[in-house]
């Protein structure tokens, strides 16, 4: 019984003493429905180190997260404006450039853009980027606004009555001041970026003369909504769209949907890959990053999930639809309109989201 | 002859004391702790830090350092919610919509529960069961179930408009109404499961004798049968008026942008603001507006049984 039990705790401890010597991870932390798995199992194979992948659908519930602390995370994937208070409250590990030679492959235009939010580029790597715009249900929007009505233009979001015709179809707005404020802001003519408290409150009266038509304030129902055809327009992020998109082409239901960017401009964001400072696995963490700067690899993600990518020697692996759709990819006239904007300071926040709460509840 | 007894006496109530220790030894645990680690961080600083409020309390620092983080604790964050009404009116209209979807739970599930505690013995293990039977499922799939019901082009409107109701379909989803129909469907099972309980050990024997002493049934009920289940009303109530004042769930999918409710404003203040001493301040509030009534209900209560006896 007892050389059983000894027996048994040899073994064990072999094991144990197994699995440490290849115990090598990564824990992986990215959004929802954002990569081809094969990525991960390729990754595997060529390193031997495990991928632990898991996903979130909110930038609000990484940075809870982060800031908790001890979130055992390797690799995470924050927003350009949520990274750049991130690193302030020093979330972040700088980057050990030496250990990622790939960096070579980036795409200097965009990493130009994030050294607003990452100076130095540092901190991360672009993942990912887009745009915040329209998504509209093509025939029913036509049908409300007349067939030759523009509609490459805020004024049917923001032009209360151009408005209050799609009412009747549903209209969508995303629940994220720091994505709708910087829009109306734009719209007005005024700097998107502002942090000036009048400015503010002026964006705060647009979005609530064109309230009363808007039937929801939500950031991830008005993909399915409009895919299924529930409503006709919502302001919200291309990919998102873009899915809803192909969702609503799958389905064969009769509805087209379609991505705008308007002409007066739209808001720029950026996914960035970052390690936090308390990493277990920094090392893991870095071989992950440059095989993800790769250009196959990354191409094959782009690929898969529509969104434009941060590598600009993946672009001649980029399939036709997505290199070639200039909802994904822009034209440079186009780009030259986008805008970026900074995170908003606790005083400011405050204002701000007093602003958004009294547009919301409609008072 | 008198000792024996005196000192078994003693004894059973070291035992209870053992016995009683133990729910105490939970609650302390499992609510006054994290409820003193919320409180301490409403008396808290926002800050841009890992975690994102000051002072931290890092025991490492020693004593002085903790007399010095004492000091720096204020009761700020509870005067910034009073100088802003969006916390009392999200209050408000939280206890408005809980008290109200209670009242609905009640009148639904009485005669529920009246009925399965009336039916033939034999059938009460299976109706009993299909009470619980919803559990089964993940209540966040049964509510998103019911954006499928409610929506403009769902079950219910397609329902409607065929047998010819209505002529325009209902705008339901993403209203208040939407909101009472989810916390009434989803705590109906809270209610329906104590009011049984009570409603089933009720002496028939007692309907017998009103009945012989010439009373007629709806007196009898009135006068014996809800009497008697007051306990089971009042435990199904605070059942489904507690959890559903602090209701988070149903009102972000069911609800529209204007439905006010302190669950909701709770999330953004954690989430969107990163202001965990405000959200911190806005829980304890919620607690305190909770437990006190309570406390308060259940002191009167104790006070007439005292008198009773």
């Amino acid at each position: 019984m007892i050389k059983g039990l000894m027996t048994g705790v040899a073994a064990f401890a072999l094991m144990a003493g197994m699995a440490h010597a290849q115990d090598r991870k990564v824990n992986v932390y990215n959004w929802s429905d954002y990569i081809d798995e094969s990525i991960l199992t390729d990754f595997t194979a060529e390193t031997g180190i495990d991928v632990v992948y898991d996903v979130f659908d909110s930038n609000e519930i990484l940075e809870t997260k982060l800031l908790a602390g001890g979130t055992g995370y390797d690799v995470v994937v924050p927003t350009g404006t949520f990274l750049s208070r991130q690193i302030q409250a020093g979330v972040f590990m700088p980057l050990d450039k030496s250990k990622l030679p790939n960096l070579s492959n980036m795409w200097p235009d965009i990493e130009e853009r994030v050294e607003k939010y990452d100076p130095g580029n540092a901190y991360s790597i672009n993942y990912m980027w887009g745009t915040t715009g329209i998504g509209i249900n093509v025939e029913k929007v036509k049908e409300a606004l007349g067939a030759d009505a523009p509609l490459d233009t805020w004024d049917i979001v923001f032009d209360p009555e151009q408005l209050q015709k799609l009412q009747g179809c549903g209209v969508h707005m995303l629940d994220a001041p720091a994505e709708m404020i910087p829009a109306a802001l734009n719209y007005l003519g005024l700097d998107p970026n502002s942090k000036d408290v009048a400015d503010i409150e002026k964006a705060g009266e647009l979005l609530k003369s064109v309230r009363p038509y808007i039937q929801k304030f939500h950031s991830s129902e008005y993909i399915n909504a409009l895919a299924n055809g529930d409503i006709c327009l919502a302001v919200g992020w291309s990919g998102d769209i873009l899915q809803a998109r192909d969702r609503a082409a799958e389905a064969d239901n009769g509805v087209t949907v379609e991505y705008i960017i308007p002409k007066e401009g739209a808001q720029m964001w950026f996914d960035q890959m970052a390690i936090p400072a308390d990493a277990r696995n920094k090392e893991e963490a870095h071989e992950f990053l440059n095989y993800i700067m790769r250009p196959e690899v990354m191409a094959k993600a782009s690929n898969y999930v529509y969104y434009a990518n941060g590598n600009a020697a993946s672009k001649e692996f980029l399939n036709d639809d997505v290199i070639g759709d200039p909802a994904i990819y822009p034209s440079d006239e186009t780009v030259a309109n986008l805008f970026t904007v900074t995170a908003y300071d606790p005083r400011i926040q405050r204002v701000v989201t007093r602003t958004w709460t009294a547009v919301k509840s409609g008072q | 002859m008198n000792e024996a007894p005196a000192s078994k006496k003693t004894k059973r109530s070291l035992g209870g004391w053992a016995l009683i220790a133990v729910p105490y030894f939970w609650l302390f645990l499992f609510f006054l702790t994290p409820f003193f680690i919320v409180f301490k961080i409403s008396l808290s600083q926002i800050a841009v830090a890992i975690p994102p409020y000051f002072p931290t309390f890092d025991l490492a620092e020693g004593w002085d350092a903790f007399w010095e983080n004492i000091a720096l604790l204020s009761f700020e964050n509870y005067v910034w919610l009073t100088q802003d009404d969006l916390y009392w009116k999200s209050y408000l209209s939280s206890v408005t919509i809980a008290g109200i979807s209670t009242i609905i739970t009640l009148l639904i599930g009485y005669p529920i529960a009246y009925a399965m505690a009336r039916s033939p013995r034999a059938w009460r293990p299976t109706l009993l069961m299909l009470i619980i039977l919803p559990f089964w499922t993940s209540f966040l799939i049964r509510v998103y179930a019911w954006i499928g019901i409610l929506k403009n082009e769902g079950l219910l409107n397609q329902f409607l408009l065929m047998l010819g109701v209505i002529n325009e379909p209902l705008t339901i989803l993403n209203t208040n109404i939407a909101v009472y129909i989810g916390i009434v469907y989803s705590y109906l099972p809270f209610l329906v499961l104590p009011l049984y309980a009570s409603l089933e050990k009720l002496d028939e024997s007692l309907l017998e004798a009103a009945e012989d002493l010439g009373c007629p049934p709806w007196q009898a009920f009135w006068k014996i049968t809800l009497p008697l289940s007051m306990p089971g009303v009042i435990a199904g109530c605070f059942l489904v008026f507690i959890p559903a004042v602090g209701e988070f769930v149903i009102p972000d999918l069911l609800g529209g942008s204007d439905t006010l409710m302190i669950g909701k404003t709770l999330w953004v203040e954690f989430f969107a603001n990163r202001d965990w001493p405000v959200s911190s301040a806005v829980a304890v509030i919620l607690l305190l507006i909770l437990v006190i009534p309570i406390v308060l209900f259940q002191n009167h209560q104790q006070k007439i049984a005292e008198k009773q006896q």
